[in-house]
């Protein structure tokens, strides 16, 4: 009843222009799309807009890391917790086994930088397999607790083991060959790299899209909101529980790869806490879970505020906090919700069902006797 | 390397059943809130935290404790500390509830929002001690560093046991652990507000219709989990003698293991939890070195979510009985 009625009745701006862009003609959409990329290629790392955007740092760097990692990552998070709705609190070690996947086979054993990334992205998308299979089964939050541990584990072992440079981490990464005339080697040129994460970016964007738009993606939104209703109905949930962690570790793994080279030229095991699978899971949640242009909006604010505004640096974990619990409070949907997702917050189902010890979400008769 | 596991194996029990006693405490927080409101309390951690900066404050700040305390003192010292730890927990506990939970239970919000809610509120506290209330309560410009505590216990030898001695600090952790435990099962099993506690875990919707007020039951809980971690610090700076600002992640997520280890919602499950995987995490950093006992750790709570999800004793804090 919520669902069907917050799905149809679009009042404020934005749910026009997902109107007017749902109704749109392709040429539109497409030259759309073509702007936007026009955009992002040539406007934004520009100095007129670096003027505003970033006075102090050097702007394609930031644009470069955090800001492009950040929405990489996001998206594949997005994957994970937006779309199928599995709270994975681990993910960074999708990230840190891709960066290591290069750093072990480029800098050790000397493969070039494709031939690591391919082998990057299979060896993320096993682990998710090999992580997913035995804890998919566990409730939400078990599930949470667990891949929180594996990130840890992940950390730990790569800190501990001589062989890939325990806490020294690995320097010497391999570099793209010069590809479109971009040479990745100039130190001092950040743009070639910019690029890569660009080109990175857009192909995860339209893999989540296809997915969502399809028989998967309908899936995970029926395990998303009522899994045991979704097995009856005859999905098998397990199956795309499995998938979900399977695509989502082969963007972390993707992200991993997209941030080697660069400047600084090496990986540390300290690259990869907690921390950071944390600020990932703010970047979803604050923009819109399960909304791709929310999840970048979210990214991209997330990783640039701090940077934009020095003095916030410190101050950075502290807010993002507090942005966490009044966000859950007051719009849990995030900035720019999927309209999906608002109807099954407001529902009080939206993945694991309701808080134990209140008696049922709001529009209940017995609810209103225990808020008293 | 058997050989090995035979010389130490004393010494580790005794060391992991100090440990462990501390796992225990912790993990009575997260299991009780989890028994009445099915939440990970992610940011039960920092609330230890508190406890520990509280205590320790105490001590350097207020006392001007160096050395240790003899004797009578030193019990005097060690439940005035308690105490006050025990109240700046519990009392952060409930402030914690108010804040980031209770506006979610009363929208009805789902346990993934309650959850980010949570590691928010983990997040916020860390940082506001690393940033504002560490570099002011001892005077410090970094507050990220660790914070030394004195002696509070002489670690003079008590007595030995198959050659692994156990010092007087040993004996202390896990007698004052095991009281608070005895002490709180029993309040859950035979007071008036016990029982409302285990009516609601056991179902809140007929817990109200029988005249259980839920906010209350709520608020106890989070006092009573508060309170068991502030004792918890001050055992942990009996046994580390030191604090940071992110003392509580590791530690939490091992109490957190134990208190699923031991049956999540069962309060003598968190005891031999924590208890179990004190051992399990000492006995195994014989073979691998104790750089890998975190990983032993997360190991084992993969494992045992993987075979048996509702651990050893199983999940029931309306039996509560072992």
């Amino acid at each position: 009843m919520n669902l069907k009625q917050s799905l149809s009745s679009g009042s404020g701006v934005s749910d026009r222009i997902r109107d007017w862009w749902a109704g749109a003609a392709w040429y539109y959409r497409w030259a759309i799309y073509l702007l936007l990329l026009l955009f992002v290629l040539f406007v934004l790392p520009s100095e007129g807009v670096k003027s505003f955007m970033s006075p102090e740092t050097d702007w394609v760097t930031t644009l470069w890391d955090p800001i492009g990692l950040y929405i990489l990552l996001a998206l594949g998070l997005n994957i994970v917790v937006g779309q199928a709705g599995l709270l994975d609190l681990g993910y960074v070690a999708f990230f840190a086994i891709g960066a290591y996947s290069v750093g072990v086979l480029g800098g050790l054993h000397g493969w070039p930088f494709w031939a690591t990334v391919v082998a990057a992205l299979a060896i993320a998308a096993l682990s998710g397999i090999l992580l997913g299979a035995p804890t998919l089964r566990l409730r939400g939050d078990y599930l949470a607790i667990v891949t929180l541990g594996f990130g840890e584990i992940i950390r730990i072992v790569a800190r501990n083991t001589t062989a890939i440079g325990d806490s020294r981490g690995i320097s010497d990464l391999p570099r793209p060959p010069t590809m479109f005339g971009l040479d990745f080697n100039d130190v001092l040129d950040v743009k070639p790299f910019y690029y890569l994460v660009v080109a990175m970016i857009v192909v995860v964007i339209v893999v989540s899209v296809r997915l969502n738009n399809s028989r998967v993606g309908r899936s995970w939104a029926a395990i998303r909101e009522d899994e045991d209703a979704a097995e009856l109905m005859g999905v098998p949930t397990f199956k795309f529980k499995l998938l979900a962690f399977f695509i989502g570790a082969m963007v972390g793994g993707l992200a991993g790869t997209g941030q080697m080279g660069g400047p600084q030229g090496y990986i540390q095991p300290e690259n990869f806490t907690f921390i950071l699978s944390a600020t990932i899971l703010v970047c979803v949640v604050f923009g819109g879970s399960g909304n791709i242009p929310g999840v970048i909006l979210g990214a991209f604010i997330i990783a640039w505020l701090p940077e934009r505004f020095r003095f916030l640096d410190e101050y950075r974990y502290m807010l993002f906090g507090a942005v966490l619990v009044l966000m859950m409070i007051l719009r849990p949907e995030g900035l720019l919700p999927s309209r999906r997702r608002k109807a099954e917050l407001k529902e009080g189902t939206g993945g694991m069902g309701a808080m134990g010890a209140e008696v049922a979400g709001p529009g209940t008769a017995a609810s209103s006797e225990v808020s008293k | 390397m058997l050989n090995d596991f035979i010389n130490q194996f004393w010494p580790s029990t005794v060391g992991g059943l100090t440990v462990g006693a501390i796992y225990a405490l912790i993990a009575l927080g997260y299991t009780l809130v989890y028994g009445v409101l099915r939440l990970i309390n992610f940011a039960h951690s920092e609330i230890f935290m508190i406890g520990t900066i509280a205590a320790l404050f105490t001590v350097t700040e207020i006392i001007g404790l160096t050395s240790p305390a003899g004797g009578i003192a030193m019990i005097g010292v060690l439940l005035l500390i308690m105490v006050i730890a025990m109240a700046a927990s519990g009392g952060a506990a409930v402030l914690l509830e108010l804040v980031a939970y209770r506006p979610l239970r009363k929208k009805g919000a789902s346990r993934l929002a309650a959850l980010i809610s949570a590691i928010g509120a983990s997040f916020f506290l860390q940082e506001l001690f690393a940033l504002e209330v560490i570099p002011r309560l001892f005077d410090r410009p970094e507050g990220r560093n660790q914070i030394g505590a004195p002696r509070l216990v002489e670690r003079d030898k008590v007595f030995e046991i198959f050659g692994a001695t156990v010092r007087l600090d040993h004996i202390i952790v896990i007698v004052a652990a095991v009281v608070m435990m005895i002490a709180l099962d029993q309040f859950v099993n035979r007071t008036k507000v016990g029982r409302g506690i285990r009516a609601t875990a056991q179902d809140p919707e007929t817990a109200v219709l029988m005249g259980v007020n839920i906010d209350n039951v709520v608020r106890t809980t989070f006092l009573l989990g508060g309170a068991m971690a502030g004792v918890a610090a001050v055992l942990y700076l009996v046994e580390f003698e030191l604090t940071v600002f992110n003392v509580g992640f590791v530690l939490g997520v091992k109490a957190f293991t134990a208190a699923v280890l031991g049956g999540i919602g069962n309060l003598r499950g968190a005891l031999l939890g924590g208890f179990a995987l004190g051992l399990i995490e000492n006995w195994g950093a014989i073979f691998f070195g104790s750089e890998w006992k975190d990983v032993i750790a997360f190991t084992v709570l993969v494992v045992i979510l993987m075979f048996r999800p509702t651990g050893i004793l199983g999940e029931s804090l309306q039996q509560a009985r072992a």
